[in-house]
Protein backbone atom coordinates (compact mmCIF):
# COMPACT_ATOMS: atom_id res chain seq x y z
CA UNK A 1 0.00 0.00 0.00
CA UNK A 2 3.01 2.80 0.85
CA UNK A 3 4.59 1.45 -2.04
CA UNK A 4 1.77 1.70 -4.46
CA UNK A 5 1.54 5.72 -2.99
CA UNK A 6 5.11 6.05 -3.38
CA UNK A 7 5.00 5.22 -7.29
CA UNK A 8 1.58 6.73 -7.68
CA UNK A 9 2.93 10.20 -6.05
CA UNK A 10 6.62 9.79 -8.24
CA UNK A 11 5.26 9.85 -11.48
CA UNK A 12 3.68 13.32 -12.67
CA UNK A 13 0.98 11.91 -14.67
CA UNK A 14 -0.32 10.01 -12.25
CA UNK A 15 -0.04 12.10 -9.33
CA UNK A 16 -2.32 14.50 -11.73
CA UNK A 17 -4.65 11.85 -12.04
CA UNK A 18 -5.20 11.11 -8.32
CA UNK A 19 -4.94 14.96 -7.48
CA UNK A 20 -8.04 15.20 -9.80
CA UNK A 21 -9.69 12.21 -8.61
CA UNK A 22 -9.54 12.83 -5.28
CA UNK A 23 -10.57 16.66 -5.74
CA UNK A 24 -13.86 15.44 -7.70
CA UNK A 25 -14.68 13.28 -5.22
CA UNK A 26 -14.15 15.62 -2.30
CA UNK A 27 -16.16 17.94 -4.37
CA UNK A 28 -19.12 15.34 -4.76
CA UNK A 29 -19.22 14.46 -1.31
CA UNK A 30 -19.20 17.87 0.56
CA UNK A 31 -20.72 19.58 -1.80
CA UNK A 32 -23.15 20.84 1.39
CA UNK A 33 -20.57 22.57 2.43
CA UNK A 34 -18.09 23.62 -0.36
CA UNK A 35 -21.19 25.15 -2.40
CA UNK A 36 -21.55 29.13 -2.07
CA UNK A 37 -25.70 28.41 -2.66
CA UNK A 38 -26.75 24.66 -1.81
CA UNK A 39 -29.99 25.57 -2.65
CA UNK A 40 -29.44 26.21 -6.31
CA UNK A 41 -29.05 22.56 -7.24
CA UNK A 42 -33.14 22.51 -7.20
CA UNK A 43 -36.11 24.58 -8.91
CA UNK A 44 -34.89 27.88 -7.47
CA UNK A 45 -34.97 31.08 -10.20
CA UNK A 46 -33.14 34.34 -9.23
CA UNK A 47 -33.94 36.87 -12.23
CA UNK A 48 -31.78 39.27 -10.67
CA UNK A 49 -28.72 37.26 -11.13
CA UNK A 50 -29.59 35.50 -14.50
CA UNK A 51 -27.27 34.28 -16.77
CA UNK A 52 -23.92 36.35 -15.36
CA UNK A 53 -20.36 36.30 -16.17
CA UNK A 54 -17.97 34.65 -13.74
CA UNK A 55 -17.58 37.38 -10.69
CA UNK A 56 -17.96 37.13 -7.58
CA UNK A 57 -19.87 35.04 -5.65
CA UNK A 58 -20.39 33.43 -9.10
CA UNK A 59 -17.38 32.54 -10.15
CA UNK A 60 -18.61 30.19 -12.53
CA UNK A 61 -21.42 32.56 -13.36
CA UNK A 62 -25.11 31.53 -13.38
CA UNK A 63 -27.52 30.13 -16.13
CA UNK A 64 -30.51 31.40 -17.30
CA UNK A 65 -32.72 31.73 -14.22
CA UNK A 66 -29.78 32.80 -11.91
CA UNK A 67 -28.88 29.57 -10.38
CA UNK A 68 -24.90 29.72 -9.15
CA UNK A 69 -23.14 27.45 -11.76
CA UNK A 70 -20.44 26.55 -9.31
CA UNK A 71 -22.45 24.64 -7.01
CA UNK A 72 -24.61 23.20 -9.76
CA UNK A 73 -21.02 21.62 -10.93
CA UNK A 74 -21.02 20.26 -7.44
CA UNK A 75 -23.89 18.43 -7.39
CA UNK A 76 -23.57 17.52 -10.67
CA UNK A 77 -20.62 15.70 -9.91
CA UNK A 78 -22.39 13.88 -6.68
CA UNK A 79 -24.77 12.54 -9.27
CA UNK A 80 -22.44 11.86 -12.04
CA UNK A 81 -19.72 9.33 -9.48
CA UNK A 82 -23.32 7.79 -7.73
CA UNK A 83 -24.29 6.66 -10.83
CA UNK A 84 -20.59 5.32 -12.27
CA UNK A 85 -20.54 3.78 -8.86
CA UNK A 86 -23.62 2.22 -9.08
CA UNK A 87 -23.38 1.09 -12.71
CA UNK A 88 -20.17 -0.73 -11.84
CA UNK A 89 -21.35 -2.53 -9.12
CA UNK A 90 -24.43 -4.00 -10.70
CA UNK A 91 -22.31 -4.25 -14.21
CA UNK A 92 -18.95 -5.65 -12.82
CA UNK A 93 -20.37 -8.57 -10.54
CA UNK A 94 -22.77 -9.87 -13.59
CA UNK A 95 -19.66 -9.61 -16.22
CA UNK A 96 -17.02 -11.02 -14.12
CA UNK A 97 -19.67 -14.20 -13.41
CA UNK A 98 -20.52 -14.61 -16.35
CA UNK A 99 -17.01 -14.72 -17.74
CA UNK A 100 -15.67 -16.71 -15.57
CA UNK A 101 -18.53 -19.53 -16.04
CA UNK A 102 -17.60 -19.33 -19.65
CA UNK A 103 -13.84 -19.31 -19.32
CA UNK A 104 -13.36 -21.77 -17.09
CA UNK A 105 -16.29 -24.30 -17.85
CA UNK A 106 -16.08 -24.06 -21.60
CA UNK A 107 -18.13 -26.02 -24.09
CA UNK A 108 -21.91 -25.46 -24.42
CA UNK A 109 -21.83 -22.74 -21.97
CA UNK A 110 -18.98 -21.04 -23.71
CA UNK A 111 -20.43 -20.99 -26.48
CA UNK A 112 -24.50 -19.59 -24.90
CA UNK A 113 -22.83 -17.25 -22.72
CA UNK A 114 -20.01 -15.26 -25.05
CA UNK A 115 -22.93 -15.84 -28.15
CA UNK A 116 -25.04 -13.85 -25.87
CA UNK A 117 -22.63 -11.06 -24.95
CA UNK A 118 -21.40 -10.98 -28.76
CA UNK A 119 -25.23 -9.85 -29.78
CA UNK A 120 -24.51 -6.89 -27.01
CA UNK A 121 -21.09 -6.15 -27.86
CA UNK A 122 -22.53 -5.97 -31.11
CA UNK A 123 -24.77 -3.06 -30.87
CA UNK A 124 -23.13 0.00 -30.27
CA UNK A 125 -23.17 1.04 -26.39
CA UNK A 126 -24.31 4.62 -26.71
CA UNK A 127 -27.09 3.29 -29.07
CA UNK A 128 -28.24 1.11 -27.05
CA UNK A 129 -28.11 2.80 -23.66
CA UNK A 130 -30.16 5.10 -25.85
CA UNK A 131 -33.09 2.92 -27.08
CA UNK A 132 -33.47 1.52 -23.86
CA UNK A 133 -33.87 5.55 -22.22
CA UNK A 134 -36.13 5.33 -25.41
CA UNK A 135 -38.29 3.11 -24.21
CA UNK A 136 -38.09 3.71 -20.06
CA UNK A 137 -39.37 6.92 -18.29
CA UNK A 138 -35.75 8.97 -18.40
CA UNK A 139 -34.72 8.87 -14.72
CA UNK A 140 -31.93 8.52 -12.68
CA UNK A 141 -32.76 4.58 -12.11
CA UNK A 142 -33.51 3.46 -15.77
CA UNK A 143 -30.29 5.80 -16.51
CA UNK A 144 -28.42 3.31 -14.53
CA UNK A 145 -30.64 0.76 -16.23
CA UNK A 146 -29.46 1.30 -19.32
CA UNK A 147 -25.80 2.47 -18.58
CA UNK A 148 -25.48 -1.18 -17.03
CA UNK A 149 -27.00 -3.05 -19.80
CA UNK A 150 -24.52 -1.65 -22.37
CA UNK A 151 -21.22 -2.43 -19.49
CA UNK A 152 -21.59 -6.00 -18.12
CA UNK A 153 -20.78 -7.42 -21.87
CA UNK A 154 -17.32 -5.63 -21.54
CA UNK A 155 -15.92 -7.38 -18.38
CA UNK A 156 -17.06 -10.78 -19.37
CA UNK A 157 -14.79 -10.32 -22.18
CA UNK A 158 -12.37 -9.19 -20.19
CA UNK A 159 -12.51 -12.26 -17.77
CA UNK A 160 -13.59 -14.53 -20.06
CA UNK A 161 -10.02 -14.50 -21.61
CA UNK A 162 -8.58 -13.90 -18.44
CA UNK A 163 -10.02 -17.04 -17.34
CA UNK A 164 -9.23 -18.89 -20.53
CA UNK A 165 -5.33 -18.60 -20.03
CA UNK A 166 -5.74 -19.02 -16.12
CA UNK A 167 -7.79 -22.33 -17.16
CA UNK A 168 -4.25 -23.99 -18.01
CA UNK A 169 -2.48 -22.94 -15.49
CA UNK A 170 -0.95 -25.20 -12.97
CA UNK A 171 -2.70 -24.57 -9.63
CA UNK A 172 -6.12 -25.04 -11.56
CA UNK A 173 -5.71 -28.35 -12.41
CA UNK A 174 -4.03 -28.80 -9.01
CA UNK A 175 -6.87 -27.48 -7.75
CA UNK A 176 -8.87 -30.13 -9.44
CA UNK A 177 -6.72 -32.72 -8.69
CA UNK A 178 -7.28 -32.60 -4.86
CA UNK A 179 -11.07 -32.44 -5.33
CA UNK A 180 -12.17 -28.86 -5.54
CA UNK A 181 -15.32 -27.72 -6.72
CA UNK A 182 -16.08 -25.40 -9.89
CA UNK A 183 -17.40 -23.21 -8.15
CA UNK A 184 -14.44 -22.85 -5.88
CA UNK A 185 -12.32 -23.10 -8.42
CA UNK A 186 -14.00 -19.69 -10.23
CA UNK A 187 -14.48 -17.35 -7.50
CA UNK A 188 -11.42 -18.86 -5.66
CA UNK A 189 -8.95 -19.87 -7.40
CA UNK A 190 -9.25 -17.94 -10.64
CA UNK A 191 -10.81 -14.68 -9.99
CA UNK A 192 -8.18 -13.56 -7.35
CA UNK A 193 -5.89 -13.89 -10.06
CA UNK A 194 -8.05 -11.30 -12.21
CA UNK A 195 -8.53 -9.13 -10.07
CA UNK A 196 -5.67 -6.62 -10.95
CA UNK A 197 -6.89 -6.16 -14.19
CA UNK A 198 -10.75 -5.84 -12.92
CA UNK A 199 -9.76 -3.39 -10.86
CA UNK A 200 -7.95 -1.36 -13.25
CA UNK A 201 -10.69 -1.38 -15.84
CA UNK A 202 -13.02 -0.50 -13.44
CA UNK A 203 -11.52 2.57 -12.55
CA UNK A 204 -10.90 3.71 -16.49
CA UNK A 205 -14.47 3.06 -17.03
CA UNK A 206 -15.97 5.38 -13.89
CA UNK A 207 -14.46 7.96 -16.15
CA UNK A 208 -15.93 6.70 -19.16
CA UNK A 209 -19.24 5.84 -17.78
CA UNK A 210 -19.48 9.33 -16.32
CA UNK A 211 -19.17 10.30 -20.07
CA UNK A 212 -21.45 8.08 -21.69
CA UNK A 213 -24.12 9.25 -18.46
CA UNK A 214 -23.17 13.02 -20.11
CA UNK A 215 -23.87 11.94 -23.60
CA UNK A 216 -27.42 10.85 -22.53
CA UNK A 217 -28.43 13.49 -20.72
CA UNK A 218 -26.75 15.49 -23.40
CA UNK A 219 -29.18 14.02 -25.82
CA UNK A 220 -31.98 14.60 -23.17
CA UNK A 221 -32.74 11.22 -22.66
CA UNK A 222 -31.06 11.46 -19.11
CA UNK A 223 -31.48 12.84 -15.60
CA UNK A 224 -34.19 15.53 -15.69
CA UNK A 225 -34.22 18.91 -15.00
CA UNK A 226 -34.25 19.95 -12.03
CA UNK A 227 -31.66 17.46 -10.61
CA UNK A 228 -28.35 19.20 -11.93
CA UNK A 229 -26.91 17.12 -14.57
CA UNK A 230 -23.36 17.56 -16.56
CA UNK A 231 -24.47 16.41 -19.60
CA UNK A 232 -27.85 18.53 -19.64
CA UNK A 233 -25.94 21.49 -18.32
CA UNK A 234 -23.82 22.01 -21.83
CA UNK A 235 -26.56 20.92 -23.41
CA UNK A 236 -28.90 24.04 -22.31
CA UNK A 237 -25.66 26.17 -22.62
CA UNK A 238 -24.92 25.34 -25.89
CA UNK A 239 -27.54 27.61 -27.98
CA UNK A 240 -26.47 30.13 -25.93
CA UNK A 241 -22.59 30.46 -27.33
CA UNK A 242 -20.90 31.61 -27.89
CA UNK A 243 -22.20 35.30 -25.90
CA UNK A 244 -22.94 33.07 -22.53
CA UNK A 245 -19.99 30.94 -23.06
CA UNK A 246 -19.49 30.08 -19.11
CA UNK A 247 -22.81 28.02 -19.26
CA UNK A 248 -21.47 25.54 -21.96
CA UNK A 249 -17.12 25.86 -20.67
CA UNK A 250 -17.24 24.99 -17.05
CA UNK A 251 -19.82 22.13 -16.94
CA UNK A 252 -17.56 20.39 -20.06
CA UNK A 253 -14.72 21.36 -18.15
CA UNK A 254 -15.95 19.78 -15.37
CA UNK A 255 -16.43 15.91 -17.29
CA UNK A 256 -12.93 16.99 -18.83
CA UNK A 257 -11.79 16.67 -15.85
CA UNK A 258 -13.33 13.82 -14.22
CA UNK A 259 -12.77 11.59 -16.83
CA UNK A 260 -9.22 12.84 -17.70
CA UNK A 261 -8.61 12.13 -13.78
CA UNK A 262 -10.09 8.44 -13.39
CA UNK A 263 -8.24 7.83 -16.75
CA UNK A 264 -4.82 9.10 -15.81
CA UNK A 265 -5.41 7.00 -12.68
CA UNK A 266 -6.28 3.94 -14.30
CA UNK A 267 -3.21 4.08 -16.11
CA UNK A 268 -1.08 4.68 -13.38
CA UNK A 269 -3.14 1.63 -11.58
CA UNK A 270 -2.20 -0.52 -14.55
CA UNK A 271 1.51 0.18 -14.20
CA UNK A 272 1.43 -0.28 -10.21
CA UNK A 273 -0.55 -4.15 -10.77
CA UNK A 274 1.39 -4.95 -14.09
CA UNK A 275 -1.43 -5.44 -15.64
CA UNK A 276 -0.62 -6.05 -19.58
CA UNK A 277 -3.19 -4.24 -21.65
CA UNK B 1 -3.48 -61.72 -1.03
CA UNK B 2 -4.74 -57.88 -0.82
CA UNK B 3 -6.55 -56.39 -3.78
CA UNK B 4 -3.76 -53.95 -5.31
CA UNK B 5 -4.19 -50.34 -4.78
CA UNK B 6 -5.01 -49.66 -8.19
CA UNK B 7 -5.44 -52.33 -11.04
CA UNK B 8 -5.91 -51.29 -14.74
CA UNK B 9 -7.46 -53.52 -17.11
CA UNK B 10 -7.31 -53.44 -20.62
CA UNK B 11 -8.10 -49.76 -20.85
CA UNK B 12 -8.89 -47.96 -23.94
CA UNK B 13 -9.28 -44.11 -24.63
CA UNK B 14 -10.53 -42.26 -27.80
CA UNK B 15 -11.21 -38.69 -28.59
CA UNK B 16 -13.71 -37.59 -30.48
CA UNK B 17 -12.46 -34.89 -32.83
CA UNK B 18 -13.90 -33.18 -35.68
CA UNK B 19 -11.85 -35.26 -38.22
CA UNK B 20 -12.96 -38.61 -36.51
CA UNK B 21 -12.02 -40.83 -33.80
CA UNK B 22 -8.66 -40.44 -32.41
CA UNK B 23 -6.95 -43.33 -30.43
CA UNK B 24 -4.96 -42.68 -27.15
CA UNK B 25 -4.89 -45.85 -25.23
CA UNK B 26 -5.27 -49.32 -27.14
CA UNK B 27 -6.02 -51.24 -23.88
CA UNK B 28 -3.37 -51.00 -21.39
CA UNK B 29 -3.32 -53.18 -18.09
CA UNK B 30 -0.82 -51.98 -14.93
CA UNK B 31 -1.66 -52.91 -11.62
CA UNK B 32 0.31 -51.19 -7.94
CA UNK B 33 0.37 -52.98 -5.06
CA UNK B 34 0.07 -51.28 -1.68
CA UNK B 35 3.12 -49.52 -0.58
CA UNK B 36 4.78 -50.09 -4.36
CA UNK B 37 6.37 -47.87 -6.76
CA UNK B 38 5.51 -48.28 -10.00
CA UNK B 39 6.99 -46.11 -12.98
CA UNK B 40 5.36 -45.40 -16.28
CA UNK B 41 7.48 -44.43 -19.15
CA UNK B 42 7.60 -43.45 -22.30
CA UNK B 43 7.81 -40.37 -24.54
CA UNK B 44 5.37 -37.22 -25.13
CA UNK B 45 2.22 -38.31 -26.03
CA UNK B 46 2.66 -42.29 -25.35
CA UNK B 47 -0.52 -41.80 -23.17
CA UNK B 48 1.04 -41.53 -19.89
CA UNK B 49 -0.75 -38.81 -18.29
CA UNK B 50 -4.17 -39.60 -19.86
CA UNK B 51 -3.54 -42.86 -17.91
CA UNK B 52 -3.00 -40.73 -14.78
CA UNK B 53 -6.04 -38.18 -15.78
CA UNK B 54 -8.50 -41.12 -15.98
CA UNK B 55 -7.45 -43.02 -12.28
CA UNK B 56 -8.06 -39.60 -11.29
CA UNK B 57 -11.87 -39.40 -12.93
CA UNK B 58 -11.04 -36.21 -14.58
CA UNK B 59 -11.55 -37.47 -18.28
CA UNK B 60 -14.85 -39.11 -17.19
CA UNK B 61 -16.61 -36.18 -17.38
CA UNK B 62 -15.64 -35.03 -20.78
CA UNK B 63 -17.60 -35.61 -23.50
CA UNK B 64 -15.27 -36.37 -26.13
CA UNK B 65 -13.81 -38.92 -24.67
CA UNK B 66 -14.54 -42.19 -25.09
CA UNK B 67 -13.53 -44.93 -22.28
CA UNK B 68 -13.44 -48.54 -21.75
CA UNK B 69 -11.99 -51.05 -19.55
CA UNK B 70 -11.90 -51.39 -15.40
CA UNK B 71 -10.08 -49.08 -13.50
CA UNK B 72 -10.14 -50.52 -9.88
CA UNK B 73 -9.21 -48.58 -6.38
CA UNK B 74 -8.18 -50.06 -3.24
CA UNK B 75 -10.92 -53.04 -5.08
CA UNK B 76 -14.05 -50.48 -6.08
CA UNK B 77 -14.38 -50.03 -9.29
CA UNK B 78 -14.23 -46.12 -10.94
CA UNK B 79 -15.55 -46.59 -14.09
CA UNK B 80 -18.86 -47.32 -12.79
CA UNK B 81 -18.30 -44.86 -9.69
CA UNK B 82 -20.77 -41.46 -9.68
CA UNK B 83 -18.71 -38.08 -10.55
CA UNK B 84 -19.67 -37.50 -6.78
CA UNK B 85 -18.13 -40.33 -5.22
CA UNK B 86 -14.55 -39.87 -7.76
CA UNK B 87 -14.70 -36.48 -6.16
CA UNK B 88 -14.25 -37.42 -3.25
CA UNK B 89 -11.66 -39.40 -3.64
CA UNK B 90 -9.68 -37.00 -5.33
CA UNK B 91 -7.49 -34.99 -2.44
CA UNK B 92 -8.25 -37.64 0.22
CA UNK B 93 -7.33 -41.14 -1.17
CA UNK B 94 -5.69 -39.96 -4.08
CA UNK B 95 -3.51 -36.94 -4.75
CA UNK B 96 -1.12 -36.13 -7.03
CA UNK B 97 1.93 -33.70 -7.72
CA UNK B 98 3.02 -31.94 -10.86
CA UNK B 99 6.03 -30.99 -13.16
CA UNK B 100 6.40 -27.79 -12.15
CA UNK B 101 5.42 -27.06 -8.51
CA UNK B 102 5.76 -23.04 -8.70
CA UNK B 103 2.46 -23.17 -11.45
CA UNK B 104 1.09 -25.58 -9.52
CA UNK B 105 0.08 -23.40 -6.21
CA UNK B 106 -2.00 -20.74 -6.47
CA UNK B 107 0.04 -16.99 -6.47
CA UNK B 108 -2.27 -15.31 -4.73
CA UNK B 109 -2.62 -17.10 -1.40
CA UNK B 110 0.12 -17.82 1.09
CA UNK B 111 0.90 -21.42 1.31
CA UNK B 112 -0.42 -21.57 4.44
CA UNK B 113 -3.87 -20.98 3.27
CA UNK B 114 -3.86 -23.44 0.24
CA UNK B 115 -2.28 -26.31 2.56
CA UNK B 116 -5.17 -25.80 5.22
CA UNK B 117 -7.82 -26.15 2.38
CA UNK B 118 -6.07 -29.20 1.38
CA UNK B 119 -6.34 -30.48 5.31
CA UNK B 120 -10.05 -29.31 5.03
CA UNK B 121 -10.48 -31.98 2.33
CA UNK B 122 -10.11 -34.66 4.72
CA UNK B 123 -11.46 -33.12 7.81
CA UNK B 124 -14.10 -30.25 6.82
CA UNK B 125 -13.87 -29.44 10.69
CA UNK B 126 -10.86 -28.59 11.41
CA UNK B 127 -9.69 -25.64 13.30
CA UNK B 128 -7.57 -22.97 12.18
CA UNK B 129 -4.61 -23.77 14.88
CA UNK B 130 -4.82 -27.47 14.04
CA UNK B 131 -4.59 -27.58 10.85
CA UNK B 132 -1.51 -25.34 10.97
CA UNK B 133 0.27 -27.49 13.58
CA UNK B 134 -0.62 -30.25 10.87
CA UNK B 135 0.91 -28.04 8.13
CA UNK B 136 4.22 -27.19 9.90
CA UNK B 137 4.59 -31.11 11.18
CA UNK B 138 4.12 -31.63 7.40
CA UNK B 139 6.43 -29.10 6.63
CA UNK B 140 9.05 -30.83 8.99
CA UNK B 141 8.29 -33.92 7.31
CA UNK B 142 9.96 -32.86 3.89
CA UNK B 143 12.77 -31.20 5.51
CA UNK B 144 11.72 -27.53 5.53
CA UNK B 145 13.89 -25.59 8.06
CA UNK B 146 11.28 -23.01 9.12
CA UNK B 147 7.57 -24.22 8.32
CA UNK B 148 6.35 -21.18 9.84
CA UNK B 149 7.78 -18.43 7.79
CA UNK B 150 7.18 -20.69 4.39
CA UNK B 151 3.32 -21.28 5.59
CA UNK B 152 3.03 -17.56 5.48
CA UNK B 153 4.92 -16.99 2.56
CA UNK B 154 3.84 -16.90 -1.00
CA UNK B 155 4.74 -19.55 -3.84
CA UNK B 156 6.77 -17.00 -5.86
CA UNK B 157 8.86 -16.24 -2.72
CA UNK B 158 10.42 -19.47 -2.57
CA UNK B 159 12.93 -21.61 -4.45
CA UNK B 160 11.36 -24.43 -7.24
CA UNK B 161 12.94 -26.88 -4.69
CA UNK B 162 11.13 -25.59 -1.42
CA UNK B 163 7.88 -25.51 -3.97
CA UNK B 164 8.09 -28.90 -5.09
CA UNK B 165 8.28 -29.87 -1.15
CA UNK B 166 5.70 -28.20 -0.14
CA UNK B 167 3.82 -29.86 -2.91
CA UNK B 168 5.07 -33.10 -1.83
CA UNK B 169 3.54 -32.37 1.92
CA UNK B 170 0.62 -31.12 0.25
CA UNK B 171 -0.20 -34.52 -1.29
CA UNK B 172 0.96 -36.66 1.20
CA UNK B 173 -1.12 -34.62 4.32
CA UNK B 174 -4.14 -36.60 3.86
CA UNK B 175 -2.47 -40.18 3.97
CA UNK B 176 -3.55 -40.67 0.64
CA UNK B 177 -3.35 -44.80 -0.65
CA UNK B 178 -2.24 -43.63 -4.30
CA UNK B 179 0.04 -40.71 -5.24
CA UNK B 180 0.59 -40.15 -9.14
CA UNK B 181 3.79 -38.33 -9.37
CA UNK B 182 3.69 -36.73 -13.06
CA UNK B 183 6.71 -35.93 -14.14
CA UNK B 184 7.66 -34.56 -10.63
CA UNK B 185 10.37 -31.87 -10.48
CA UNK B 186 11.03 -32.06 -14.48
CA UNK B 187 10.87 -27.64 -14.05
CA UNK B 188 13.67 -28.03 -11.48
CA UNK B 189 17.24 -28.42 -11.72
CA UNK B 190 18.89 -32.11 -11.44
CA UNK B 191 20.68 -31.64 -7.80
CA UNK B 192 17.16 -30.37 -6.67
CA UNK B 193 15.22 -32.99 -8.37
CA UNK B 194 17.25 -35.87 -6.82
CA UNK B 195 17.23 -34.34 -3.61
CA UNK B 196 12.99 -34.22 -3.47
CA UNK B 197 12.87 -37.23 -5.36
CA UNK B 198 14.80 -39.28 -2.29
CA UNK B 199 12.70 -37.40 0.24
CA UNK B 200 9.60 -38.52 -1.34
CA UNK B 201 10.66 -42.04 -1.42
CA UNK B 202 11.46 -42.25 2.48
CA UNK B 203 7.95 -40.52 2.83
CA UNK B 204 6.09 -42.81 0.45
CA UNK B 205 7.73 -46.01 2.20
CA UNK B 206 7.04 -44.62 5.83
CA UNK B 207 2.98 -44.04 4.43
CA UNK B 208 3.22 -47.49 2.67
CA UNK B 209 1.80 -44.97 -0.02
CA UNK B 210 1.58 -46.77 -3.34
CA UNK B 211 3.08 -44.44 -6.51
CA UNK B 212 2.26 -44.42 -10.01
CA UNK B 213 5.30 -42.87 -11.54
CA UNK B 214 5.23 -40.69 -14.38
CA UNK B 215 8.28 -40.29 -16.08
CA UNK B 216 10.40 -39.59 -19.55
CA UNK B 217 13.47 -39.91 -17.20
CA UNK B 218 15.09 -43.27 -17.08
CA UNK B 219 17.70 -42.39 -14.72
CA UNK B 220 14.98 -40.97 -12.26
CA UNK B 221 13.00 -44.42 -12.64
CA UNK B 222 15.88 -46.58 -11.87
CA UNK B 223 16.07 -44.72 -8.52
CA UNK B 224 12.92 -44.28 -7.74
CA UNK B 225 10.64 -47.08 -9.19
CA UNK B 226 10.25 -51.00 -7.87
CA UNK B 227 8.92 -51.58 -11.26
CA UNK B 228 8.40 -50.30 -14.54
CA UNK B 229 6.16 -50.18 -17.65
CA UNK B 230 6.92 -49.00 -20.86
CA UNK B 231 3.96 -47.41 -23.03
CA UNK B 232 4.70 -46.63 -26.77
CA UNK B 233 2.02 -45.26 -28.73
CA UNK B 234 -1.17 -45.85 -25.83
CA UNK B 235 0.55 -49.81 -25.58
CA UNK B 236 2.53 -51.30 -23.01
CA UNK B 237 5.71 -52.67 -24.48
CA UNK B 238 7.68 -54.22 -21.76
CA UNK B 239 7.02 -55.24 -18.03
CA UNK B 240 9.92 -55.82 -15.71
CA UNK B 241 11.47 -55.28 -12.44
CA UNK B 242 13.47 -52.43 -12.51
CA UNK B 243 16.35 -54.13 -12.28
CA UNK B 244 15.79 -56.52 -14.65
CA UNK B 245 14.74 -53.84 -16.90
CA UNK B 246 17.58 -51.64 -17.20
CA UNK B 247 20.15 -54.89 -17.23
CA UNK B 248 18.07 -56.86 -19.64
CA UNK B 249 15.68 -54.51 -22.23
CA UNK B 250 14.00 -57.01 -24.89
CA UNK B 251 11.75 -54.71 -26.43
CA UNK B 252 13.09 -52.50 -29.32
CA UNK B 253 11.79 -49.63 -27.98
CA UNK B 254 13.26 -49.82 -24.46
CA UNK B 255 16.28 -50.26 -25.92
CA UNK B 256 16.15 -47.50 -28.27
CA UNK B 257 14.16 -45.22 -25.37
CA UNK B 258 17.03 -46.13 -23.39
CA UNK B 259 20.47 -45.65 -25.92
CA UNK B 260 18.21 -41.56 -26.35
CA UNK B 261 19.58 -40.89 -22.66
CA UNK B 262 22.31 -38.65 -23.89
CA UNK B 263 25.89 -40.76 -21.95
CA UNK B 264 28.43 -37.79 -19.81
CA UNK B 265 31.06 -39.48 -21.50
CA UNK B 266 30.59 -37.77 -24.72
CA UNK B 267 29.52 -38.97 -28.19
CA UNK B 268 26.93 -36.07 -27.86
CA UNK B 269 22.90 -37.46 -28.86
CA UNK B 270 22.93 -40.24 -29.98
CA UNK B 271 21.58 -41.29 -33.59
CA UNK B 272 18.38 -43.25 -33.32
CA UNK B 273 14.99 -43.98 -35.09
CA UNK B 274 12.11 -41.91 -34.98
CA UNK B 275 9.91 -44.74 -35.52
CA UNK B 276 10.62 -48.69 -36.54
CA UNK B 277 8.37 -51.35 -36.67
CA UNK B 278 9.78 -53.39 -34.04
CA UNK B 279 8.42 -50.10 -31.86
CA UNK B 280 5.21 -52.20 -32.19
CA UNK B 281 5.97 -55.76 -31.19
CA UNK B 282 3.52 -57.21 -28.47
CA UNK B 283 3.91 -56.08 -25.13
CA UNK B 284 6.99 -58.58 -23.56
CA UNK B 285 6.15 -59.17 -19.73
CA UNK B 286 9.69 -60.31 -17.58
CA UNK B 287 9.50 -63.19 -15.20
CA UNK B 288 7.83 -62.76 -12.41
CA UNK B 289 5.74 -59.75 -13.59
CA UNK B 290 2.41 -61.06 -14.30
CA UNK B 291 -1.15 -58.56 -14.24
CA UNK B 292 -2.98 -60.05 -11.05
CA UNK B 293 -5.46 -63.27 -12.35
CA UNK B 294 -3.33 -62.93 -15.39
CA UNK B 295 -2.27 -65.88 -16.89
CA UNK B 296 1.40 -66.82 -16.10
Amino acid sequence: MKRTLTILIRNPLSLLGLTLVVLVVLSALFADFIAPFPEHRGAIVDFANFNRAPEWPYIFGTDLVGRDLFSRILYAYRISLLLGVVVLVIAVPIGVTIGLAAGYLGGWTEFVLMRITDVFLSIPPLVLAMSMMGLLEPTLTNGMLAVTAMWWPWYTRLVYNLARSEREEGYVLAAEVIGAGKAHIMFREILPNCVPSILTKMTLDLGFVILIASSLSFLGLGVQPPTPDLGSMVADGSKYLPDSWWLTVFPGLAILVAVFGFNLLGDALRDILGVEQ
Amino acid sequence: MTAPTLRIEDLALKFRTYSGMVDVLHGISLHIQKGERVALVGESGSGKSVTARIVLGLLQSLRTARISGHVDFDGRDLMSMHDAERHRLRGTKMSMIFQDPTSSLNPVYTIGDQFREVLFRAEPGLKMAAARQKAVAALTDVAIGEPERVLDSYAYQLSGGMNQRVMIAMALANEPSLLIADEPGTALDVTVQAQTLRLMGELVEKHRTSVLFISHNLGVVREFADRVYVIFKGRIVEHAMTRDLFENPRHAYTRALMSAVPRITGGGIPEIDDASPDFLAPLIVHEGCAEPGAPV
